[in-house]
């Protein structure tokens, strides 16, 4: 407990130090507040609630006051479907090629062919392959994230102890019963290892096709600032942009410990 | 019923590869029903190439094995394996563990968790039920893993080196424990070390292994009494005799240390 309030003192004070700088330079004067606007008068921009309604920037009104709401739910959405479908993806491809060693063969080469491909890089044939809209958005993160994830589960699938394999087998498990019951639980922790480095990664693939095309989301707030010149706008996606994905991490983090609590004690 | 009968039983891995090695080679002798028999051998002679073809998790490449008669094909929850590494799974409690059998089997939650209570409490475990493996001291691992073979009413315990891994002090302890539940159970031990003393401590015969490729070098009924007096006369002389004929067998340039690894007793 008292760790904690140790940890929350320190966040308060590193970026309580920064935006008190900020401020500070803006107060004397040192910056161009029309290019660096100060934390205080970008924050207040959220006030202007019906910019974020424009069709270039929110998404179809889902409901309440603060509609700044429907692009933070956009890019969130996106990103969560997509690394969702990339982890369902990765462990039934995985798992295939775990136990068909013609199709690991098979696929291997490929999948390490495309894996090292930025998500970003991905952009431009996600946005001609679905139009614009979360489809490519959603593809972005999947092929950011899959290609790593699938190679992981491999991977992991074949370090697994085998003394768990062959207590499993002593004890009558069928080879469905060892996949799900052993195999599947002791990878786990590894490919949420890889989920959290890659986060960032796909977090950006995201934000990069809200700019350049798909016209939502908190990406398109930062792009829409800049055509309109109103870099209070742009400041407050950023903000956005910075919390939503700490919070991202932050998430990811806690599930890992929740539910794979047991991997920091024991190793599999 | 368990009885185990080898016939002429050779091993060798990797046949076909460049890595070859015979680890078994013609090895006869068999269990008798409700017999503790221990197997000892110089490190790498196939003990545990044994276990794992008594287990039928491997197959010998010559010769045949049956258990009550019947060749052995594959694994059977009746021939329980035991390692030296702990191999409880540490995402699943203790309770959950000893259960994991049953549940294999498709008994319903609250059945198999009645049932393994039953078998946590004869193992003295009843308070860790649910515990996580990691929270376990390496004894209470094994004997959590003790547990889980009784728990499918196993007929047959095959034990590789299980106590191995234990300090001297509670290697004692569970050497005790073993034979607690063995007494009047009625179920055949296979149990392999390379401890001269625990095997003349619990076997009511001990099996001598050559050097690789294992053969069978000898078979000497222990006669005497339990609880048996680890400094009586009687002991100090098998213990002589089991040094006398494993002498030929550690190589030589590790003779002197490997016996006196294999004389690391708990009367020390
Ligand atoms: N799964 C395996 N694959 C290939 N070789 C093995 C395997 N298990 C054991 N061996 C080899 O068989 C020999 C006997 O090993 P093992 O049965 O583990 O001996 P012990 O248990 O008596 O120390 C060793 O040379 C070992 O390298
Ligand atoms: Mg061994």
């Amino acid at each position: 407990m008292r760790s904690l309030a140790v940890r929350a003192g320190w966040w308060v004070l590193s970026v309580g130090t920064m935006v008190g700088l900020w401020e500070l330079a803006a107060a004397l004067d040192l910056i161009n507040t029309v290019i660096l606007p100060p934390p205080r008068v970008f924050i207040r921009e959220i006030e202007n609630q019906a910019q974020f309604l424009l069709p270039q920037i929110g998404v179809q009104r889902i409901g309440g006051n603060f509609v700044a709401l429907t692009a933070i739910w956009a890019s969130f959405l996106r990103i969560v479907s997509g690394l969702a479908l990339a982890f369902i993806a990765a462990v039934l491809l995985g798992s295939l090629a775990f136990s068909l060693r013609v199709f690991h063969k098979l696929t291997y080469p490929v999948i390490t062919l495309l894996a090292p491909i930025a998500p970003v890089a991905w952009i431009p044939f996600a946005l001609v392959a679905f139009g614009i809209g979360d489809g490519a958005a959603i593809f972005v993160v999947f092929v950011g994230i899959f290609f790593v994830l699938e190679l992981a589960a491999v991977n992991s699938m074949k370090n697994v102890d085998q003394h768990y394999i062959d207590t499993a087998r002593v004890l009558g498990a069928s080879r469905r019963q060892v996949m799900w019951h052993v195999i599947f639980p002791a990878i786990l922790p590894n490919l949420f290892v890889i989920m959290r480095v890659n986060l960032f990664g796909a977090w950006m693939g995201v934000l990069t096709a809200e700019m350049v095309g798909v016209n939502t989301g908190l990406g398109t707030i930062v792009l829409v600032g800049r055509q309109m010149m109103n870099m209070n706008l742009t400041f407050l996606g950023m903000a956005m942009i910075g919390i939503v994905g700490y919070l991202l991490d932050a998430g990811l983090g806690l599930l890992q410990r929740r539910v794979l609590w047991w991997k920091s004690v024991a190793h599999v | 019923m368990g009885e185990i009968v080898c016939t002429n039983v050779t091993k060798v891995w990797g046949v076909g590869t460049t890595r070859e090695v015979a680890a078994l080679e013609n090895v006869s002798f068999s269990v008798r029903h409700g017999e503790f028999v221990v197997v000892i051998g110089p490190s790498g002679c196939g003990k545990s190439t044994l276990l794992m073809l008594l287990s039928g998790l491997e197959m010998p490449t010559g010769g045949t094995i049956t258990y009550n008669g019947e060749p052995i094909t594959g694994p059977d929850a009746d021939r329980s394996l035991i390692f030296q590494q702990p191999s409880l799974f540490p995402w699943r409690s203790t309770i959950d563990n000893v259960a994991f059998g049953l549940q294999l089997r498709g008994v319903p939650r609250k059945e198999r968790r009645q049932q393994a209570e039953k078998f946590l409490r004869q193992v003295g475990l009843r308070e860790f039920a649910n515990k996580h493996p990691h929270e376990l001291s390496g004894g209470m691992q094994q004997r959590a893993a003790i547990a889980r073979a009784l728990c499918l009413g196993a007929d047959v315990l095959l034990m590789d080196e299980p106590f191995a891994a234990l300090d001297v002090q509670t290697r004692f302890h569970m050497q005790s424990f073993l034979l607690d539940i063995w007494l009047g159970s009625g179920k055949t031990v296979v149990f392999v070390t390379h401890h001269i003393d625990e095997a003349a401590y619990l076997a009511d015969r001990v099996v001598i292994f050559t050097a690789r490729p294992g053969r069978l070098l000898d078979s000497v009924d222990i006669d005497m009494p339990r609880p048996r007096n680890v400094i009586s006369p009687d002991f100090e002389r098998y213990r002589a005799l089991f040094v006398e004929r494993l002498r030929s067998e550690v190589t030589r340039a590790f003779q002197e240390q490997e016996l006196a690894e294999m004389l690391d007793t708990r009367i020390k």
